[in-house]
């Protein structure tokens, strides 16, 4: 048996909007995403030169020596748009809030011996520092970039980053029993610890980058793939016994790197197939980026774990990535 | 240890201050390039008030429940044919202007407030303007999901981007937020923040709302409402950025004083298509364009700004001229998209018998005596097989980009002209809010891109309407003319003759 409800039947006149269906070609229904998304951002017959800065429009594709053809075939993978994207966030956000409950009702941090709270204090709690330079370039590349399939998945990664800085200090009143004496150690490290000066250098160079693609590549490619990963994925072994803990409170962190990788991997390996420039552009930034990087965290792999390998191997994954997207290191 | 435990306040704070620091290897002004060249002095950015302590995951918890709930309408309005449902449908046209020249601004706001998120200094407003970005993306994004199920019926919305970006009259919204884009980080939160979102958002979004909700668009109606409680976060947001910098150092003043003059004479200016919008395009009124000045500008905003006194800021100049041009400025807008209806995105009409009477009461001062008498001629010329349409491009205010077809204050009958002179050139203007703002930079408002100008100089396709009109993928006899030979009307005829049918 079927129900089949009786309603009027109106035929469209078109199935989606004109700039949309001459992308596909035919009038034919489009997606949320499309619709959201798709020659969103003006591009024709601006009024005014910026006055903070005249030589470009607000919008312009010189901002960057990346050259498309077309912005829009950067298409994001996800296909978030701002619904989803929130929907989305929630939904991480409500396991990381059971993990919180759970990690407050059990004390999982309470009883740390002073060495390991120290040492999370010192290691873990300043990359709420380099979430929050993470977010001002996301910010950063979101305002100055082309086209809205690049430029709102960017706002969408300065929110998450803007979440995670805030978990990370969320670890950090549970650690010290909602003080906040733990943040304000963890950000004497940031700002004066040996072990992070590297880091905190290659964030704030990252400040003043003016090319918004080099700094997309730079931020997603190298600082996330080797500061995040050093700390998030290969320092199990200096959490020591609150390892287990530490990866359950970092969970949102795992589900995000999963989910922006799959953007980024699409935007990077997008502008390097589109034309042998851009593949050496990217390459020569993603080369310069990542051994930066490397750098800048070998101070911190040996201070928090001993020894240098952790970060060369952080480094390696972000080389190794990089090659797969089409971009060669060698050069 | 629980004596010691954070406030609320105190909690928020470490959530998103603590996160910032003073930077050393790069100096400071190289890492925020843009935020001194205005001539604003900040003290002490620690001392800004967060207007609302939201953290991230709040946030998406917030707003991801709002969406769902919005789509949730928006699946069912669609899948219930609700754009049958509506009062009447010249009311579509009020959407198509929405579309065409709103949606894209709240685009606009994403990116600009983008740029305040990551350039000005101090970390308070840097976090509540980022969430604003977020925000006005979602306002763009969802105005397309709400506005795609009625493009799919009626005409006059397919090109909205390709449109916003070249036809006549959407380059006055357009310019109007290229002009905030291109101002310093400072300029962009008073003209944006709260000139737009805090002293005049009560006289666009809620006109185009309430006229949802008057008119049985049960979708657009469900935006507004989910996007209420964004609009009060950038409410809160403009209020305390203006009062932040009014407090932070007394140079500060005149700056603001100007901004303010500047940002309430253009949104005044924008905001006669609103005005023309309730008066005329809504065919269940809401309440006319006087009485909404009235409310949300004279007593709203003469509170405001006697709350603002206190700092020395006075009540914007020509706030006396935009209240008295409140009698006139809906006819004439609307007279003027009557005669260019054939270069338009949208249908026009005379008001029924009905509609005049409705009118002659909201305006006893001006409807009967100046505009009364027009429409009833163009009616007579109607009759007579001879609607009215008026072939020459018409002379563009440099400022505003409105043709030239505002009065002159205290005389209906007289149009104003002002002008300018600069570098050898003269500039052309519609008023003296309008003349003010180009003499003040007239470097930047020379630049503008005026359509008439352009169109003569072949930049626009060609030297006929035609061609021009082709150039703005503007479909003549669907999207444009008088409604009432349109095929929107044909097509809402035969939906209500198939209606009847079936009650039949």
């Amino acid at each position: 048996m079927t129900v089949d409800l009786k309603t009027i039947a109106i035929e469209p006149k078109r199935q989606t909007f004109g700039h949309i269906a001459r992308r596909f070609g035919a009038d034919r229904p489009a997606t949320r995403y499309e619709e959201a998304t798709l020659d969103v951002q003006a591009t024709a017959n601006f009024h005014y030169k910026p006055l903070w800065e005249p030589e470009y429009w607000h919008y312009d594709v010189r901002k960057t020596q990346i050259v498309m053809q077309d912005w829009y075939s950067l298409r994001d993978p996800r296909q978030l748009y701002y619904a989803t994207y929130n929907i989305g966030r929630a939904g991480w956000n409500g396991a990381c809030e059971r993990n919180f409950a759970l990690a407050e009702k059990r004390n999982l941090l309470g009883g740390l011996d002073p060495a390991l709270r120290g040492r999370i204090e010192r290691f873990l709690l300043p990359l709420r520092h380099a979430h929050w330079g993470a977010n001002m370039n996301m910010s950063e590349a979101c305002q100055r970039g082309y086209g809205t399939a690049v430029t709102a998945p960017c706002i969408f990664s300065a929110g998450d980053h803007l979440g995670m800085a805030q978990i990370v200090s969320r670890i950090g009143l549970l650690l010290d029993g909602q003080t906040g004496h733990s943040l304000d150690r963890a950000k004497e490290s940031w700002m004066t610890d040996p072990a992070w000066q590297g880091v905190r250098r290659l964030v704030e160079d990252s400040f003043v980058e003016r090319d918004w693609f080099r700094l997309l590549v730079e931020q997603t490619l190298a600082i996330n793939s080797v500061v995040f990963g050093l700390i998030y994925d290969r320092a199990d072994a200096a959490w020591d016994s609150a390892a287990t803990t530490v990866s359950l409170l970092t969970e949102f962190m795992a589900d995000w790197r999963d989910d922006e990788g799959r953007w980024v991997d699409a935007v990077i390996s997008g502008a390097a197939a589109e034309s042998e420039a851009n593949k050496q552009l990217i390459s020569r930034w993603a080369a310069r980026a990542i051994d930066r990087a490397a750098a800048a965290a070998r101070p911190l792999a040996a201070a928090l774990l001993g020894d240098e390998a952790a970060a060369e191997a952080a480094a390696n994954d972000a080389r190794t990535r990089a090659t797969r997207l089409g971009v060669t290191l060698d050069a | 240890m629980s004596a010691r435990k954070l406030g609320l306040k105190q909690r928020y704070a470490l959530m998103t201050r603590g996160l910032d620091w003073e930077t050393t290897y790069q100096p400071m002004e190289e890492v925020y390039p843009y935020d001194r060249f205005e001539g604003i002095k900040i003290r002490d950015w620690s001392e800004w008030e967060d207007p609302f302590r939201l953290t991230m995951d709040s946030y998406w918890k917030f707003q991801a429940e709002k969406e769902r709930k919005l789509y949730a309408v928006l699946d069912s309005f669609a899948q219930s044919n609700g754009q049958t449902g509506i009062s009447d449908p010249r009311y579509i046209n009020a959407i198509k202007l929405f579309i065409t020249g709103v949606s894209p601004l709240e685009y606009q706001a994403h990116r600009g407030f983008a740029f305040t998120g990551r350039h000005l200094r101090g970390v308070g407003p840097r976090v509540a303007a980022q969430m604003q970005s977020l925000d006005e993306l979602r306002h763009a994004q969802t105005q397309i999901h709400t506005i795609s199920h009625y493009n799919k019926f009626f005409n006059g919305m397919a090109e909205w981007p390709h449109m916003h970006d070249r036809v006549w009259y959407l380059s006055v919204p357009k310019s109007f937020f290229d002009d905030a884009r291109t101002a310093g980080p400072f300029e962009f939160m008073i003209a944006i923040g709260f000139a737009f979102e805090y002293v005049l958002t009560n006289l666009l979004f809620v006109p185009f709302m309430s006229g949802a909700a008057y008119n049985g668009d049960l979708a657009t109606v469900t935006f507004g409402f989910s996007a209420q409680s964004d609009e009060s976060r950038h409410m809160t947001l403009g209020i305390e950025v203006i009062k932040f910098l009014l407090e932070q150092h007394p140079d500060n003043l005149p700056i603001v004083q100007k901004w303010v003059d500047k940002w309430f004479w253009r949104g005044h200016r924008v905001l006669g298509l609103v005005a023309m919008m309730m008066d005329y395009m809504l065919p269940k009124k809401v309440m006319s364009w006087k009485e909404a000045w009235e409310i949300y500008f004279t007593e709203a905003g003469g509170a405001l700004f006697q709350d603002l006194a206190r700092y020395g800021l006075r009540p914007p100049k020509y706030a006396d001229v935009a209240t008295a041009e409140a009698e006139h400025i809906s006819h004439q807008n609307w007279c003027t998209f009557y005669q260019y209806t054939h270069a338009a995105a949208f249908h026009t009409w005379l008001p029924t018998a009905q509609e005049m009477d409705w009118l002659s009461e909201k305006y006893p001062n001006t409807f009967d005596k100046y505009y009364r008498p027009r429409y009833e001629m163009w009616a007579q010329m109607e009759k007579d097989g001879h609607r009215f349409y008026n072939m020459a491009l018409p002379q563009l205010c440099t400022t505003c980009q409105i043709p030239m077809v505002y009065t002159e204050p205290g005389d209906p009958t007289t149009i104003a002209f002002r002008q300018s002179m600069y570098k050898n050139e003269r500039y052309h203007f519609c008023s003296d809010g309008c003349k003010d703002i180009f003499d003040a930079e007239p470097e930047k408002f020379a630049q503008s891109w005026l359509p008439v100008h352009q169109i003569f100089q072949g930049n626009c396709g060609g030297a006929t309407v035609p061609d021009v009109l082709d150039w703005y993928k503007l479909k003549v006899g669907e999207d444009n003319l008088d409604f009432g030979q349109s095929p929107d009307r044909k097509t809402w005829d035969e939906w209500q003759a198939s209606k009847s049918r079936l009650a039949g």
